[in-house]
């Protein structure tokens, strides 16, 4: 067996203890043993990215327990790739976390990043439903933790609300896998593919139930329209660092429903055949609608980058929700874009928010401006999809990809619009917070309470300013990266949807193994 | 007996569910609890119920036994939703502490950039 393929679970595992038990009082050690295993993890995703690149699927078994009865980690094509974004996302964000001394103004940031970073990997990398459940709960918990990090009674406000929400949300989840249970009697992903597949027909109400129930919980953690009332609020609350670490939270929805729809419930299985696409294409087409409209009219710019990543996530489960080949190789491209940008931008808001406030007004000019503004452009232009960078690209393939499609004219007409005017809400933000605030005459004099302590002014310069700047160019050198290897990137991300639509290599490889 | 469980389940849920769609912290608290006793009790149910059999095979003879998988999952789903509900009931404590008002709606002073946030 191919150890490599817990070592993404493991490592953050074994560190997160360890920095909460041993290195609890040394916040300097704690830096540099989180950056370490953020760089090993790194290590591990291109090693283990690079064992699937030979399209093989490799099977562990965890205890030597045969499939169908023990827990199996599947590496295969897609969750390598996302165990390497994973990677790749922390990395810059730790770094801003320690630049901009936000690992300070709580206890156990590094700990817990890391067992959120466990979660994220252990759910890309099951191949066992219930098991799944778990490893959403390891990050969610992991994620109350960072969400209140810092404290303040507005974000335990918000923080109580997105723990209700994420607790009804886990319980729809064990309701949804106890009905398929008791309809298959398993819960190993590649075995429920070969039960659903034999059930006949007539006896699939309850299945059916079961598969709309986890579409359910999937869409509540994608934030897909209706079930997004919980990102808004948490995500421009939540600190902004931790926030843009969040941009992979989403994307654990949209990875389930990707796999699960394709593998278990894929497009040929008669019992499910055409409810999810016909259910998730409108409600991502009015996802990445509503997501427009609130950036347009946010008033804070946390806020605006919160509704930017429900826009990307109504985009991204356009592309899902075609169940085609060239659609899925697009949202895969997307995914890695859209996980950067919005990461970008939220780490652009937390130095914008920490100089001047976030509110969306013209107030006095803050340090660094031209730096930052730069910054906010570049992630402007990636978000909202124009050249030169890789949003543009992504867009022009989910486009592509959607052409074919029954309802290609809608796709078109609400991408088109809504990055129209996602660049109108974005220059709107842009202009308010870094064009005017030179014009200090034009600003009204505040009102008269102001012997309130001006608190956002007063706040202490970065510890290390330097790092901060270095992190989040670190992110933009990633979306020119992205950009400028769009070529083998989409032929790596046609592949993997190719794995994807042959789901019989994967539950042959589970399943069949001779040893 | 199954109607017995079944009711259980639905009534346990549908009281859950009323109890969330309150606007203290409390009751929520307390809903989210009774939902997470009625999915339990629902996953204990979907190995079909069997009386006074045991979870596991016997070789030796054809006796009626139990299924041990939904009886592990539950054991799984009874300690995880016990740590969220303590993790919530302490994160909604110091929200009240902190802004001496336990309704789960934030009121519109509650802005992002509200004083003191950062504090």
């Amino acid at each position: 067996m191919n150890h490599w393929i817990v070592a993404p679970i493991v490592l953050p595992a074994i560190l997160a203890p360890f920095i909460i038990m041993v290195l609890r009082y040394h916040l300097d050690l704690q830096r540099i043993f989180s950056v370490a295993g953020v760089v090993g993890l790194l290590g591990i995703a291109l090693t283990i990215t690079a064992q699937a690149t030979t399209g093989e699927i490799q099977v562990y078994e965890l205890g030597d327990w045969p499939a169908p009865f023990g827990i199996v980690l599947v590496l295969d094509r897609m969750s390598a790739m996302m165990v390497l974004l994973t990677a790749l996302l922390a990395l810059p964000i730790v770094l801003y976390a320690i630049g901009s001394g936000w690992d300070d103004r709580g206890k156990h940031f590094h700990a817990l990043f890391h067992f959120q970073l466990m979660g994220v990997c252990g759910a890309f990398l099951t191949g066992d439903a219930f098991n799944l459940f778990v490893f959403f709960e390891v990050l969610l918990i992991a994620s109350y933790g960072l969400m209140t990090h810092g404290g303040g009674a507005v974000r335990l406000k918000a923080g109580v609300q997105y723990v209700t929400y994420n607790l009804l949300g886990s319980t729809l989840f064990l309701f949804a896998l106890g009905t398929i249970y008791a309809v298959t009697g398993t819960l190993n992903m590649a075995d429920l593919a070969v039960r659903v597949a034999e059930i006949p027909p007539e006896d699939t109400a309850l299945l059916r139930v079961g598969a709309v129930l986890l579409l359910l919980v999937f869409c509540i953690k994608a934030a897909v329209l209706p079930l997004h009332f919980w990102l808004p609020a948490s995500y421009a609350n939540a600190p902004l660092p931790v926030a843009a670490l969040f941009a992979i939270m989403t994307k654990v929805g949209a990875y389930s429903i990707l796999r699960v729809y394709t593998l278990v419930f894929g497009p040929d299985v008669a019992a499910t055949e055409g409810l999810v696409g016909a259910w998730l294409q409108p409600a991502a087409l009015v996802t990445l609608a509503v997501g427009t409209v609130g950036i347009l009219g946010s008033q804070h710019i946390a806020r605006m980058v919160a509704f930017c990543a429900i826009t990307s996530m109504g985009t991204l489960l356009i592309a899902i929700s075609l169940f085609s080949e060239v659609a899925a190789a697009a949202a895969l491209y997307y995914v890695f874009h859209s996980t950067l940008a919005t990461a970008l931008l939220f780490l652009v808001a937390d130095m914008v928010m920490e100089r001047r406030g976030g509110a969306i007004s013209p107030t006095a000019p803050m340090p660094q401006t031209g730096l930052i503004s730069a910054l906010f452009f570049v992630g402007a232009i990636a978000m909202a999809g124009m050249p030169p960078l890789s949003g543009f690209i992504g867009k022009l393939l989910v486009l592509d990809a959607s052409r074919g499609a029954p309802d290609a004219n809608a796709v078109w007409a609400v991408i088109l619009i809504g990055s129209f005017v996602t660049i109108v809400g974005l220059a709107r933000a842009g202009t308010l917070i870094f064009w005017k605030c030179h014009d200090v005459q034009a600003i009204p004099p505040t009102e008269p309470d102001s012997e309130e302590e001006p608190v956002a002014t007063a706040i202490a310069p970065e510890p290390h300013a330097a790092l901060a700047f270095t992190s989040v160019f670190g992110a933009v050198l990633g979306l020119v990266l992205l950009t400028l290897f769009a070529g083998p990137a989409l032929q790596y991300t046609s592949k993997t949807a190719e794995q994807l639509f042959t789901p019989d290599n994967y539950i042959s490889a589970v399943l069949g193994r001779e040893e | 007996m199954e109607a017995l469980v079944a009711s259980a389940v639905g009534v346990m849920t549908a009281a859950g569910i009323f109890l969330i769609l309150r606007r203290r912290t409390f009751p929520v608290i307390l809903g989210l609890s009774l939902i997470t006793y009625a999915v339990n009790v629902f996953l204990f149910a979907t190995g079909r119920l069997a009386l006074d059999a045991p979870a596991v095979l016997n070789k030796y003879e054809d006796v009626p036994y139990t299924d041990p998988l939904p009886q592990a999952l539950v054991l799984t789903a009874i300690v995880i939703s016990f740590g969220m509900t303590a993790v919530i009931v302490m994160i909604a404590l110091s929200a009240y502490l902190s802004s001496k008002d336990d309704h789960i709606d934030m009121s519109a002073s509650d802005s992002v950039d509200a004083p003191g946030e950062d504090a």
